[in-house]
């Protein structure tokens, strides 16, 4: 079961505003890119051709680990709105 | 609620919130339960089992009306190699006496509010604490999205992340070597099929610890929860860790799940939800400041947890107790300075809290230290020892015990042991 299989098993409300956004400028000089493989939902990709961070936010869990994580601590990490976001009816 | 005011604040409403808010609403105060979610618990999620003698102490005889999975009978150790395993189990009779149970988080985070409110609690789901209030340096109340909300106290209970101990400064971000990311998933399991499975009566269930195969040689954790038609699968690695090897978690999982001791567990089973949410290491060194003027923190935003033996909620929910306790006092004695709320870290020293924290402060890095031993050689060694107990084949048995002898002397294990033993003697005398 890949992570997209798992996501789907997840009901989220999508909100049209992101609650996660870093530097893209921080991020080109940033080495390994932990958050690209910290996520547990894969919501961080790196772009190599256009040399941009990608964060897919409507697949996030809320869970904190990116911005621990990230060695710039460059990330604004907030909670969605209330009513966004992910839901657990199993957790 | 007149004017936007009560006596006590709390922001949270997991184990930790809703216990604070019982208690106080039982002592006849007004306070106002705050929460996210657009029902309790449902931004919640968590392994595991409640522990019914704590929760008790809150609300007693809870397994007679609230939305448990099973009662724990049995615990197993499940010690993994590439292919094989080795399985330790303890089972009990639950007669009379429970010692846990099962639970779904959205169900059970739910039932808790709403014992809350009936003891007179006021419950705001949906609302989002954006930040504390603060006038003349004291923290005065809450801004959420909608109103603003004042009070004489505010208890922070919103999580390991809390962004409002964090803004007054009581608390910093953790790092990462003090946090586990923890996924799950629910599989979806017949309840006929999943007790013969795990060779459980109906209501019975089991808690499984996974260590080895694909999480050895790192500081992670594999485990598994019985509930009353579904498997909860999952693992925790800490971030540092996590880090360095660069293996996403789920792939982690992935692994984990088909392992030939495992799969045979959720084979068929429907996966209905996955999920992630993090642990504090919960060690004393790492507790941060967990009052001040009028204000103070509980449950996992205080780092209350004892990773060892899988306890968070039980914490959660004492801390919630004895901070709920200590706002009696200080209401009753009009008093709501950082010298009166003091009696609740006082408390907190005197409860298993701050002792069990103590006990454990360096267990977490001895582990991560002897973590090769722990979950490769020991898990590999034990195999080793039921494989010659168990092949009967032309070699002689003298040829297999030494053969298993010199593996053992070879690998250093016996000296490799020698500092558990000494860990372990600490544990016991320190204090
Ligand atoms: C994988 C896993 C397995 C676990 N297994 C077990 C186990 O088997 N047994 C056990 O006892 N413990 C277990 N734990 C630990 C346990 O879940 C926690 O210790 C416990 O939930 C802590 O309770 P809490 O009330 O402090 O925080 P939480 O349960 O995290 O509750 C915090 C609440 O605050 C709300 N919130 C946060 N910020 C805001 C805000 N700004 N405004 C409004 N609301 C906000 C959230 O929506 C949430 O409801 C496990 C944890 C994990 C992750
Ligand atoms: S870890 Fe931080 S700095 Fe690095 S790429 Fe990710 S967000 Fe950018
Ligand atoms: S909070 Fe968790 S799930 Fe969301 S982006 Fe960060 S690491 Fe991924």
């Amino acid at each position: 079961m890949n992570i997209n299989d798992k996501l789907a098993t997840l009901k989220y409300n999508k909100s049209n505003e992101s609650h996660l956004s870093a530097d893209n400028d921080i991020c080109m000089r940033c080495h390994d890119k932990p958050c690209t493989y910290i996520c547990p939902a894969q919501v961080y990709s790196w772009d190599e051709e256009k040399c941009i961070l990608h964060i897919r936010y409507e697949n996030c869990l809320e869970c904190g680990a990116c911005k621990v994580a990230c060695p710039k601590k460059n990330i604004i990490w907030k909670y969605p709105e209330p009513e966004y976001g992910v839901k657990f009816k199993n957790g | 609620m007149e004017n936007n005011r009560a006596e006590v604040i709390i922001v949270g409403a997991g184990p930790a919130g809703v216990s604070a808010a019982t208690v106080l609403a039982r002592a006849g105060k007004k306070v106002l339960l705050i929460d996210r979610a657009d029902k309790a618990g449902d931004k919640n999620m968590f392994g595991g089992c409640i522990y019914a003698k704590q929760t008790a102490e809150i609300f007693p005889q809870f397994w007679q009306s609230a939305p448990v999975e099973r009662s724990v009978t049995e615990q197993k150790i499940v010690m993994l190699t590439d292919y094989d395993s080795t399985q330790y189990s303890y089972r009990y009779s639950s007669k009379g006496s429970y010692k846990a149970f099962t639970v779904i988080r959205s169900k059970w985070d739910n039932w808790c509010v709403k014992e809350a409110q009936k003891a007179g609690a006021y419950f705001a789901p949906k609302t989002l604490v954006k930040e504390l209030l603060i006038e003349n340096g004291k923290v005065v109340g809450v801004k959420t999205q909608f109103e603003n909300y004042y009070a004489d106290i505010v208890i922070i209970a919103d999580g390991v992340n809390s962004l409002l101990a964090k803004q007054i400064g009581l608390r910093k971000e953790f790092n990462d070597e003090d946090l586990t990311i923890n996924v799950k998933e629910v599989i979806k399991l017949h309840p006929e099929r999943l007790q013969d499975r795990f060779q459980l009566d109906e209501n019975q269930g089991c808690a499984v610890r996974i260590l080895g195969g694909p999480l050895k040689d790192i500081f992670a954790m594999g485990f598994l929860y019985t509930n009353k038609d579904t498997v909860s699968i999952g693992l925790g690695v800490s971030l540092d860790e996590l880090k360095k090897k660069k293996i996403p978690i789920y792939e982690m999982l992935e692994e984990l799940k088909s392992h030939p001791s495992i799969a045979p567990y959720i084979k068929d089973g429907e996966v209905i939800e996955y999920s992630a949410h993090m642990i504090p290491e919960g060690s004393f060194n790492n507790i941060p400041k967990v009052y001040d003027n009028r204000v103070m923190v509980i449950g996992d935003a205080a780092g209350f947890v004892n990773n060892i033996h899988l306890e968070g909620t039980n914490l959660a929910m004492l801390s919630g107790r004895l901070a709920a306790e200590t706002a009696i006092f200080a209401i009753e004695k009009g008093d709501f300075s950082a010298s009166t709320l003091s009696l609740y870290y006082q408390k907190l020293k005197n409860s298993i809290i701050i002792k069990d924290l103590r006990t454990h402060n360096n267990t977490v890095k001895f582990m991560k230290k002897h973590i090769k031993t722990l979950t490769g050689l020991l898990p590999e060694i034990a195999c080793d020892f039921f494989e010659v107990l168990s092949s009967a084949d032309e070699i002689p048995k003298r040829a297999k015990y030494r053969r298993l002898v010199s593996k053992i002397l070879r690998s250093g294990l016996i000296l490799k042991m020698i500092p558990f033993a000494f860990f372990a003697m600490e544990k016991c005398i320190k204090r």
